[in-house]
């Protein structure tokens, strides 16, 4: 094992571990924000509203996430520059890095897989809780955001923290375009060094770590709140 | 638009075909991967479950570590890891070096983390198997693997299905990860596609519909399956 590349390295792995939690920490929120209607309509919304929101988790989680980015990053992303005036627009400088369409990749698929869970979280919460919310003069909109939102929550605790760690997961994919995340430093290295193991264990045992942070904060979180009631 | 279409026909220059030996690589990695995942998954609850406490320790870290490191870290780590080992083997034992195909090298390395996943899920599917069960096969005269193979794995299975029938939906959309290490599979196929004719939006949409409908046919399948396993359970 040869560790000698480590101290010259260190700057970029530090600023790749940078992203990789930048793309975890935006993501995850969009992703769980986007969720919310996303699972609600399925439950309550008009039909085809429902049947939109069920085809768009069918599809994302149907096809694979690599797919997914490169589609939106090659396929999309190729059709801005045919837009007449579009370089020298204000947008330009966004729509030709990559770190845009990344955060829009995973935040779609955060929100098919999370609307999922959502979807049968909203749709778990006792009928009589609602009622007696309403019954209290409660405002449709107030009753999603005192009552079913956080008893909906409460009841897949556990499997949002899964959610995370497997959005930390597919966090690597960025490296395919372009993006110099943590695995993609590693990548790097190994180009440089003709290493072919050290900055992958390294990377794996930084992976290793944040997945037993990640279990331990949500861990925490979980203590936090009241425990869901047996049904 | 339309006459890009015919880029995705069969006859040249439609890429169609490419696209479809892509389609039979991708099944054969992940039936084989997912069939050598459920081998070390069967092996690996037997093992966590009745095996001596090294074996158990052994097997918490493996299920606890592929489980936490990124599917593509794992790829490449095995993918070179293995190849190195092997051919260190070979030529310790005197033989030439060889070169693993693709085809081969993607069944293991996936089939290898699927068997820490399948592990998890047979294994709580064992322990969902009523105790009285297998005690019962006990008294009636059969050895441990008759209770086992006669008892305790057809009981286990309608336990199991909805989580392996995911495994199997993950597996699939795993193999389009071996194509960043460059083996020939959709994924790739779809890159080349792409790259050469230049019709990235095309292409990578026609990739994700060829994988959407083998999920929604998987799905099916895997509704039909679970029904038959199904009959004559209460229904919780």
């Amino acid at each position: 094992m040869d560790w000698s590349w480590l101290p010259e390295y260190s700057d970029k792995l530090i600023s790749g571990f940078w992203l990789t939690i930048q793309l975890l920490v935006i993501c995850s929120t969009l992703g769980f924000l986007l969720s919310v209607p996303i699972g609600l309509v399925q439950v309550t919304g008009p039909r085809w509203l429902a049947a939109i929101a069920r085809g768009f988790c069918t599809t994302i989680r149907g096809t694979p996430l690599l797919i997914q980015l490169w589609l939106i990053y090659y396929g999309v992303g190729e059709l801005f520059p045919s837009i007449e005036g579009i370089r020298e627009s204000f947008l330009w400088p966004v729509l030709r890095a990559a770190f845009p369409y990344a955060i829009v990749a995973f935040t779609l698929s955060v929100a098919g897989y999370v609307g999922e869970v959502m979807r049968g979280a909203f749709a778990g919460v006792p009928k009589g809780e609602l009622e007696a919310a309403r019954s209290m003069g409660m405002s449709p909109f107030k009753i999603l955001y005192r009552i079913w939102l956080p008893r909906a929550v409460q009841n897949v605790f556990p499997t949002l923290a899964g959610e995370v760690v497997l959005t930390l997961k597919a966090t690597p994919l960025a490296a395919t375009i372009t993006i110099y995340e943590l695995f993609g430093r590693s990548t790097e290295v190994r180009q440089d060094t003709f290493l072919v193991y050290e900055p992958l264990l390294l990377v794996a045992g930084i992976y290793v770590l944040l997945t037993g942070i990640i279990v331990v904060i949500f861990g925490w979180l979980e203590n936090r709140i009241p425990k869901p009631s047996v049904a | 638009m339309f006459e890009s279409l015919q880029l995705l026909w069969i006859e040249p220059p439609g890429r169609g075909l490419s696209l479809l030996s892509g389609l039979l690589s991708t099944m054969q990695i992940a039936i084989g991967a997912y069939a050598l995942g459920l081998t070390i998954g069967l092996l690996g609850a037997l093992g966590k479950i009745h095996g001596p406490a090294p074996l158990r320790w052994l097997l918490t870290t493996y299920t606890t570590l592929i489980r936490a490191v990124p599917e593509l870290v794992l790829i490449l780590l095995l993918y070179y890891a293995g190849t190195a080992a092997l051919n260190n083997g070979l030529e310790s034992l005197g033989f030439d070096p060889i070169d693993i195909s693709g085809l081969v090298a993607g069944i293991i390395v996936l089939g290898f983390v699927q068997g820490a996943y399948s592990t998890e899920v047979i294994r709580a599917a064992m322990l969902a198997v009523p105790r009285g069960q297998t005690e019962a096969a006990l008294a009636y005269g059969m050895s441990r693997s008759q209770s086992i193979y006669r008892i305790l794995i057809p009981a286990m299975i309608p336990f199991a299905l909805p989580g392996l029938a995911n495994l199997w939906l993950i597996v699939t959309k795993d193999t389009a990860l071996l194509a960043v290490v460059g083996f020939f599979e959709l994924a790739s196929a779809t890159k080349t596609a792409a790259g050469s004719t230049r019709n990235y939006l095309l292409f990578y949409a026609a990739a994700a519909v060829i994988y959407l409908c083998v999920t929604l046919i998987s799905n099916a399948v895997f509704r039909r399956v679970e029904a038959r396993y199904r009959r004559g359970q209460a229904m919780a």
